[in-house]
C-alpha cells in the first residue's frame, strides 16, 4: 500500500502549500496602497455623499479591514475570530464583495463548476487530440503525414484564441445550427439540474473547448512527438523489434510508455494555464466562468473576490500537481521502487 | 554438411554513399561460433544487424543473399517480406546487444519483457511461458529466479542484465544467436563469466552464435571461426586455431601486434626506488553519505576509498586498476584535489625535487592556481571532452589564457609545439573537433594537458573508448611523451593488459580498498590476492593456449566475505597491507 501512503503524504504537503499560497495571495492582493473601501470613500467625499460613507465605514469594521493586515488575514483564512467569530474559508465563509455588494460564495457559485466543467474537457480534449496526433507523428517521422500535423498545429499556436472563437461560432451557427455565446441557453439559467439542461450544456461546451483546447493540444502534440522520437533511438527499442514485435505493438507497448512521464507530469501545469489563458475567452465566448468575474474583482481591488478567485485557481493547480504526481509514482517503478531491496 | 546461415556476396549502403560493407560472404555451421572482427568503421555491425534486417534508416542492402537453412526449412532472408521476417526474428535467430543497461526497457518488469518472446511467436501463453522462462533464468545462473521474474532492470547490476538479455535470446531456443559486442560495457570479471556462460548454453542447445567483436582475447576463447573485417570488407577468414596461430593478412597481423597482452613469462622485478616522490598520498580516505529518501532513517555511509597510501616516483606512471566501483576514480580526483578527502588523510606533492611539497588537500587559492599548473588530467572520452563549439587553437591556449601566460602569438606558438609533439600538424589549429577522429581527439587532449608544461598527469582511462591499433598509438605517444619531459603519471584503467605495458607500479583496488601493490612484472608473475588472481585469469589473451580459468576467476570474483580466510575482510574488520617481498605489498591477515 505504498502508492496509498504517497497520496496521503502528497495530500498533506498540498495543504501545506495552499496555506502558503493563500499568505501570499493575501499579501499581494494588498500590496497597491488602498482597497475598495478607501477608494469609495474617498470618492464618496469628494461628491459629498456622506450617507454613503457611513455605510462604507460600516462595512470597514464590519470586515475588520480596520485591523492590522495579519489579523484581517487571520479572519479571512478563519484562524482568529472576527467581529462575528469564526467565520473564514475554512469555515465556508468566502466574504463579501464590495464591487457587486453580494456575498462571495453567491457571485461564484454556479460559476466555479462550470469553470471546472469547460477546463475539464479542455484537458480531455488537450489530451484526446496530442496523443494519436503526437505517435502518428513521430512513427512517420519526415513524411507527410508528420509535416501536415507539425502545420496545423503551428497553425494552432498561432491564431488568436478569441479570432479562432468568433470564426468557430460564424461557421458552428450557419453549418451546425450551433448555439453562440454562453454555456446554457438562458432558459435554463438558475433552474434546477435536468436532462435537458445537461443536454444544453454539452452543446454550448463544443465550440469553447475547442478554442482553449486548441494551443495547448499543438504544444502538447509536439512535446510528445519529440519525446518519442528521443526513444525511438534508444536500443531497448532496438531489442523489442529484434525479438519480432510488429511496429504498432512495440510502440504502443515500450517508447510510448516512456515517453507518457513528461505527458503526465504536464497535467498539473494545463489546468492553471488554462484558467488563465481562458479569461480573454471567456470575455468573447461570454462564458460564465470565473475568469470575467477575477478580472473585474482585481481591477476595483475587491478584496475578498479576488482572493478568492485567487486561492480557487491555485486550488486547481496543486490538485493537478498532485494527480501528476500520484499518477507519475503508478507509472514508472523507477520512482516507486527506487531503494526496494535486490 | 549445409550451412545453418550463409551470407553470400553481401553489400550494403547508406544512401547513394560508398557501400559500407562490400562483397561479404560466410558460413555458420550448425552449433559453430564464428566471430566477426574488426575496429570500429569495419562494417561488422551493419554485417551482423543486416541478417535480422534490422539497420538504421537510411542502410539498404544493395546486393547479394543470406540464406538460413533454420529447423523451420530454407529461407532467403533479404526476400522476405515484414511479416514474414518478424516471425525469424526472437525465433529462428536471436541478438544481444553491447548495452545492458540501455537494452531492456526500464519500466517492465524483466519476467514480462522475456516471456513476451514466446507469446510473439504463439507458442504459449502467460502461465506456461511463465515456467519456461524460469528454468531458463535458473540455467543462466539467476540465484532466485522467481524474484527476478518480477523484479525491473534498474534493480538489477550489469552482469545481470546481460545475463536476462541472454535469457531473452535464448528462451525461445534459437537455431542462431549474433552477440554483438556483448561483453564491452562489463568488466572484466563479469565478462569472462558472461563468456563462459554462453559458450556452456551453446554446448547444452547446440545454437549456432555470431559473435561480434574487437577484442581478439574474446576471440581466442570463443571462436571455431573467425572473419576479420577492415573497412567493409573481409580481410581474412578461416577456422580459428590456424588464424590466430599465424595470420596470413597484414592487417590482422597489425591487429594482433596491437593488441596488449599480460606477459606470457613475467619475471620478478626490482622495488621502484622511493627517494624522488613527486606525489604522496598517506592513509586518505572518502566516504560518502547518503540521505536515505526517508527522513527518519539514518545515512547510509558508502566507503569509496579507504586508507589508500600511495607514492608516485617522478618520472614514473603508477597505475591504479580495479572495476567500476572500486574507487580508482575518486582517489585520482583526490590527487588532483578536485575532491578533499575525509579528516585525517595527507596528499602531498612536489612540483621539483627541491621545493616544499604542497599539501593538496588544504590548499589556498593561490596555491591551487599554481598547483594546477603543475597537474593536468587527460579525459576517458574523447568526444565530450572538447567542446564542439571551440576550434583547436582556442581549446589548446585556453589553459594558457586561464592563467594569464604569454602574449598571444607566444601561447598560438606553444600551440603549435604541443600539436607536433602529439603527432598532428600545425595545420589542424583552426578546425573544429568533429573533423578529428576518436584517436586525433584523444592525442588533442593530450596536447591540452601539456599546454601548462605540468609535471604530473593524471590519465583516466584514456584508452579505453578507443580501437586497439588506436590505443597502442596512444599509449606509445604517452611513454614518448613521458620520457622526453619526465612526465609522472598517474594511470586509470579497468584493464590489466594495458596497465601491464604502460605502468612501473600497479596498486590493485576492490572495494575503495588497495588489495595488491607492487611493479607489474612482479605482480603478473607472483600474484597472491585471489582477486588480483582473478584479474588476471579474466583477461582474455589473444592466445588460444592461454584460455580464461573461470575457476580462478569465480573464486576471486565475488564478494570480499567469499574469499578464502587469508584475505577475507568485512566493514567492522580490514586486514592491513603486508609487504610479502621488496616493493609487494598484499592485503590480508597473517
Amino acid at each position: 500500500m505504498e502508492i496509498l501512503r504517497y497520496a496521503i503524504y502528497r495530500f498533506g504537503t498540498m495543504l501545506l502549500t495552499l496555506l502558503v499560497v493563500s499568505v501570499m495571495v493575501f499579501a499581494i492582493i494588498n500590496l497597491p496602497p488602498g482597497d475598495y473601501l478607501s477608494n469609495q470613500i474617498a470618492e464618496l467625499r469628494a461628491s459629498g455623499q456622506s450617507a454613503g460613507v457611513a455605510k462604507a465605514e460600516f462595512l470597514r469594521t464590519e470586515y475588520s479591514l480596520d485591523r492590522p493586515l495579519y489579523q484581517q488575514y487571520l479572519i479571512w483564512v478563519g484562524f482568529m475570530p472576527g467581529p462575528h467569530g469564526f467565520s473564514g474559508l475554512i469555515q465556508g465563509n468566502y466574504g463579501w464583495s464590495f464591487e457587486f455588494d453580494q456575498p462571495v460564495a453567491d457571485i461564484v457559485g454556479d460559476t466555479l463548476w462550470l469553470t471546472v466543467l469547460v477546463n475539464l474537457a479542455a484537458v480531455l480534449f488537450v489530451y484526446l487530440v496530442a496523443l494519436p496526433l503526437g505517435v502518428i507523428a513521430a512513427a512517420r517521422s519526415r513524411t507527410w503525414v508528420d509535416y501536415t500535423s507539425a502545420f496545423v498545429g503551428y497553425l494552432g499556436l498561432a491564431t488568436p484564441n478569441f479570432l479562432l472563437a468568433l470564426i468557430l461560432f460564424y461557421y458552428g451557427h450557419k453549418y451546425f445550427d450551433l448555439p453562440i455565446g454562453g454555456l446554457m441557453d438562458p432558459i435554463y439559467e438558475g433552474e434546477p439540474m435536468s436532462v435537458d439542461k445537461v443536454k444544453s450544456i454539452l452543446i454550448h461546451l463544443i465550440v469553447p473547448t475547442f478554442v482553449i483546447g486548441t494551443s495547448g493540444a499543438a504544444a502538447m502534440m509536439q512535446r510528445l512527438r519529440a519525446n518519442l522520437l528521443d526513444e525511438l533511438g534508444k536500443p531497448y527499442v532496438e531489442t523489442a523489434v529484434a525479438k519480432g514485435m510488429a511496429p504498432a505493438r512495440m510502440l504502443t507497448k515500450y517508447p510510448l510508455r516512456m515517453a507518457f512521464n513528461p505527458f503526465v507530469a504536464d497535467i498539473g501545469n494545463l489546468l492553471p494555464s488554462m484558467v488563465s489563458g481562458s479569461v480573454l475567452v471567456s470575455v468573447v465566448l461570454g462564458l460564465q466562468t470565473i475568469g470575467p468575474t477575477l478580472l473585474t474583482a482585481l481591477k476595483t481591488q475587491d478584496l475578498f473576490l479576488s482572493a478568492f478567485v485567487l486561492m480557487f485557481v491555485a486550488l486547481l493547480t496543486l490538485i493537478g500537481t498532485m494527480i501528476s504526481d500520484v499518477l507519475l509514482v503508478l507509472l514508472d517503478p523507477r520512482i516507486r521502487y527506487e531503494g526496494r531491496e535486490t | 554438411m549445409r550451412p545453418l546461415l550463409s551470407v553470400d556476396n553481401l553489400s550494403i549502403g547508406f544512401g547513394t554513399g560508398t557501400p559500407v560493407v562490400s562483397n561479404v560472404s560466410f558460413e555458420v555451421q550448425p552449433g559453430e561460433t564464428l566471430a566477426l572482427v574488426g575496429e570500429s568503421g569495419s562494417g561488422k555491425t551493419v554485417t551482423c544487424r543486416s541478417v535480422l534486417r534490422i539497420l538504421p534508416r537510411a542502410a539498404r542492402i544493395r546486393s547479394g543473399t543470406i540464406r538460413l537453412n533454420g529447423s523451420n526449412g530454407s529461407k532467403e532472408l533479404t526476400s522476405l517480406s515484414e511479416r514474414q521476417m518478424r516471425n525469424v526474428r526472437g525465433n529462428a535467430i536471436s541478438m544481444i546487444f553491447q548495452e545492458p543497461m540501455h537494452s531492456l526497457s526500464p519500466l517492465h518488469r524483466i519476467g514480462n519483457q522475456i516471456s513476451e518472446v514466446l507469446w510473439l511467436h504463439g507458442r504459449m501463453r502467460e502461465p506456461a511461458a511463465r515456467k519456461i522462462v524460469l528454468e531458463c533464468f535458473e540455467r543462466v545462473g539467476f540465484p532466485d529466479p522467481e524474484r527476478a521474474y518480477d523484479s525491473y532492470p534498474f534493480e538489477l547490476s550489469g552482469g545481470m542484465r546481460q545475463r536476462a538479455m541472454i535469457a531473452m535470446a535464448m528462451v525461445a531456443k534459437p537455431d542462431l544467436l549474433i552477440a554483438d559486442e556483448p561483453t564491452t560495457a562489463l568488466d572484466v570479471t563479469t565478462q569472462a563469466q558472461v563468456l563462459g556462460l554462453m559458450k556452456e548454453l551453446q554446448r547444452d542447445t547446440g545454437m549456432a552464435m555470431i559473435l561480434v567483436t574487437h577484442d581478439l582475447g574474446v576471440v581466442a576463447n570463443m571462436a571455431e571461426q573467425v572473419v576479420v573485417m577492415h573497412k567493409g570488407r573481409v580481410m581474412e577468414a578461416g577456422p580459428a586455431e590456424p588464424l590466430l596461430r599465424s595470420p596470413a593478412h597484414a592487417y590482422t597481423q597489425q591487429l594482433f601486434d596491437a593488441a596488449p597482452a599480460i606477459p606470457a613469462h613475467p619475471q620478478l622485478a626490482p622495488e621502484l626506488p622511493q627517494d624522488d616522490l613527486i606525489l604522496q598520498m598517506k592513509s586518505v580516505s572518502k566516504t560518502y553519505s547518503m540521505r536515505a529518501g526517508k527522513s527518519w532513517q539514518p545515512e547510509t555511509k558508502i566507503h569509496a576509498c579507504r586508507g589508500i597510501d600511495f607514492s608516485l616516483q617522478r618520472g614514473k606512471t603508477l597505475a591504479i586498476v580495479g572495476e567500476s566501483g572500486s574507487g580508482k576514480t575518486t582517489a585520482a580526483r583526490i590527487a588532483l584535489g578536485a575532491e578533499l578527502p575525509d579528516e585525517g588523510g595527507e596528499v602531498l606533492f612536489r612540483a621539483t625535487p627541491q621545493s616544499n611539497p604542497i599539501a593538496v588537500h588544504q590548499m589556498s587559492r593561490a596555491a591551487r592556481t599554481a598547483f594546477q599548473r603543475e597537474a593536468q588530467m587527460v579525459f576517458q572520452d574523447p568526444y565530450s571532452s572538447l567542446s564542439p563549439r571551440m576550434r583547436i587553437l582556442d581549446a589548446l591556449c585556453e589553459p594558457l589564457e586561464i592563467h594569464g601566460i604569454g602574449s598571444k602569438s607566444d601561447r598560438r606558438d606553444r600551440a603549435e609545439k604541443m600539436l607536433k609533439l602529439v603527432g598532428l600538424g600545425p595545420d589542424m589549429l583552426l578546425r573544429y573537433p568533429h573533423a578529428f577522429s576518436g584517436g586525433q581527439r584523444q592525442r588533442l587532449s593530450i596536447a591540452r594537458s601539456l599546454m601548462l608544461d605540468p609535471s604530473l598527469i593524471v590519465c583516466d582511462e584514456p584508452t579505453s573508448a578507443l580501437d586497439v591499433s588506436v590505443q597502442e598509438q596512444i599509449l606509445r605517444l604517452l611513454e614518448e611523451i613521458q620520457e622526453r619531459e619526465n612526465l609522472s603519471y598517474l594511470f586509470i584503467s579497468h584493464d590489466l593488459a594495458v596497465v601491464a605495458r604502460i605502468a612501473d607500479e600497479v596498486a590493485v583496488m576492490r572495494a575503495g580498498l588497495v588489495v595488491e601493490q607492487a611493479p607489474p612484472d612482479t605482480l603478473f608473475y607472483n600474484p597472491k590476492h585471489p582477486y588480483t588472481k582473478a584479474l588476471i585469469a579474466a583477461q582474455p589473451e589473444p592466445d588460444i593456449d592461454r584460455p580464461i580459468d573461470l575457476k580462478l576467476v569465480a573464486s576471486g570474483a565475488g564478494s570480499p566475505s567469499s574469499w578464502p580466510e587469508d584475505f577475507r575482510f568485512s566493514d567492522s574488520m580490514i586486514p592491513s597491507l603486508v609487504q610479502v617481498e621488496p616493493g609487494h605489498k598484499v592485503r590480508c591477515h597473517v
